[in-house]
Parts: C-alpha cells; sequence; structure tokens
C-alpha cells in the first residue's frame, strides 16, 4: 500500500518533511509497549503508537520501521522530531484512535507484520 | 548471591569453553549508562549494533544483538543507579557485559518471568515495564548469564553467535 492512500484513509498530518509518498508500505504494527514493539517487528514496518517520548524514535536504530504513525492525535515534542529528522524517519500523526486506524488501514488491505 | 544461566540448545560447550579461556576481543567497545537518562538510553545499543554492520554481520544477527542490547540498557537506566556496557566482538560472535552500581536483585528467576516487573508509573509510561524485557533478552540471546546481588549489583553477560 502506498504511505499517500494510507496518510488519506486516516486523515493523517505529516510531521517530517522531505517524505516520499508513493513509499511502498507492506505491513503495520500498533502497541503502546515498547517490549511488544521489539518482539513483533522481524520486517521493516508502519508502527501506530500513543507514545510519543524519545525512545519510540530510539527504536528505529534497533529495528526497521518505514516510519511512526502517533494516534489519538498525539504530536511529539520538537527534541523528538528533530531526533527523527536526523535519521530519515517519517513521522505522521492522525486523530483516529489506536483500534480505530488499525481497523481503517486493515480494511484497506495493509496486512500486519509477521510477528 | 543469585546466578542465571541460559544457553540456546547445543551452544552450552562452545560457551563454556569460551569463558575458560575469554579470549582477547579483535574490537572493544566501552559505554556509560546513566541512570534514568531516558533520552540518551538506547546510544550504546544502537552503536554495538552499527559496529557489528559496518563488519558485514548478517541482519538477522544485528536485530538480535540490538534487541538484548537495548532491553538490558534499558533496565540498567530504569532499575539502577547507572552502570556500563562492554561489548567484545570476535570473528564468531559478540560478548556483551552489562555492570550496574546496584541495588541488585533477590530472585533473578522471578525477574525473568513475563509480566513479572518493579518499574514504577513513570517508566511505564514510557512504554517500559511490562515485565518482558529479561524474557525478551534470553529469547534474542544464544547465552545468558546472570549474577546479582541484592544491595550490591548485577552483572548481565550475553554471548550472540553470527
Amino acid at each position: 500500500m502506498k504511505l499517500k492512500e494510507i496518510l488519506e484513509a486516516v486523515e493523517a498530518e505529516v510531521l517530517t518533511e522531505g517524505v516520499n509518498p508513493d513509499m511502498e508500505i507492506s505491513c503495520a504494527f500498533g502497541s503502546d509497549l515498547i517490549s511488544d514493539i521489539l518482539m513483533c517487528t522481524k520486517e521493516p514496518t508502519l508502527l501506530l503508537t500513543g507514545l510519543t517520548n524519545p525512545q519510540v524514535v530510539r527504536l528505529s536504530d534497533m529495528i526497521d520501521l518505514f516510519g511512526v504513525l502517533f494516534v489519538r492525535g498525539k504530536i511529539p515534542s520538537q527534541e523528538v522530531i528533530n531526533m527523527a529528522k536526523e535519521r530519515n524517519l517519517p513521522l505522521f500523526s492522525t486523530k483516529n484512535t489506536l483500534y480505530k486506524t488499525s481497523g481503517i488501514l486493515y480494511n484497506k488491505g495493509l496486512r500486519s507484520c509477521k510477528i | 548471591m543469585a546466578e542465571y544461566w541460559y544457553f540456546q540448545p547445543g551452544m552450552e560447550e562452545k560457551a563454556r569453553a569460551f569463558f575458560a579461556e575469554t579470549p582477547k576481543p579483535e574490537i572493544m567497545q566501552n559505554f556509560e549508562i546513566r541512570e534514568r537518562d531516558f533520552v540518551s538510553a538506547g546510544v550504546a545499543s544502537a552503536q554495538i549494533k552499527y559496529a557489528l554492520k559496518r563488519l558485514g554481520v548478517p541482519s538477522e544477527i544485528l536485530r538480535r544483538t540490538a534487541i538484548a542490547a537495548y532491553e538490558a540498557e534499558i533496565n540498567v537506566t530504569a532499575h539502577s543507579k547507572g552502570g556500563s556496557v562492554t561489548s567484545n566482538i570476535y570473528s564468531d560472535c559478540v560478548y556483551l557485559i552489562f555492570k550496574d552500581c546496584g541495588p541488585g536483585m533477590e530472585d533473578i528467576e522471578q525477574s525473568m518471568t513475563p509480566g513479572y516487573s518493579t518499574a514504577d508509573e513513570m517508566v511505564r509510561e514510557m512504554g517500559f515495564g511490562a515485565g518482558l524485557g529479561l524474557p525478551n533478552i534470553k529469547k534474542n540471546s544464544d547465552v545468558l548469564h546472570i549474577v546479582s546481588e541484592r544491595g550490591k549489583n548485577t552483572v548481565l553477560e550475553i554471548i550472540i553467535y553470527y
């Protein structure tokens, strides 16, 4: 699924400029638990989360993330956005909840990452 | 004093020989881990991963090493008075040693139980403290050795073979 289709479907805002809207996103995972995220992402993944602290960006040093989509309208601090920019990690934000965002994207055909 | 050993099946003999000999590493990195510093936590694990990546270590090994190292680094940050990690890189494995300044654990088996956590509210709000840190380290390691004493400190060693 193309990134622009994902952003349209959940009415997401782009927090880091320079994102390629045609980027192909193959799968996603949603959680607010860091250990779960580490355990369940064995391939490049779009992360859906309500966590906005710096460790969410640090995670992308350990595992392969296409980007992070913050749910429930959460927006991280500028410091966290800057950390993401340094790593070319795209950040997005949607007003939808984690459950609703996941449901919308799953219905559109975005599969769950292999766990 | 409490001690815990875990070996992936078939790894014990090789690992015991490694610990008996403790050969000189080809590359050694050392990083400080500061108590409750949740901004810098993860820097050491990322550096350890990148050093291995530059050497051409396979991506699945990089992923396992990064996850095990990161969970251990977060444990030192969240539960101890600070400490350090040393990464020893060999031609066939990476050997990580996490040493903290206390307070140590009374019961390691209990800490290894998935879901068991002593994390406080602030740590939980950051997405940690699910009680999956040590189980996740074990899952990604070929060898895990923990020595801990309540009132003293904890030393956690990991070996991952390429």
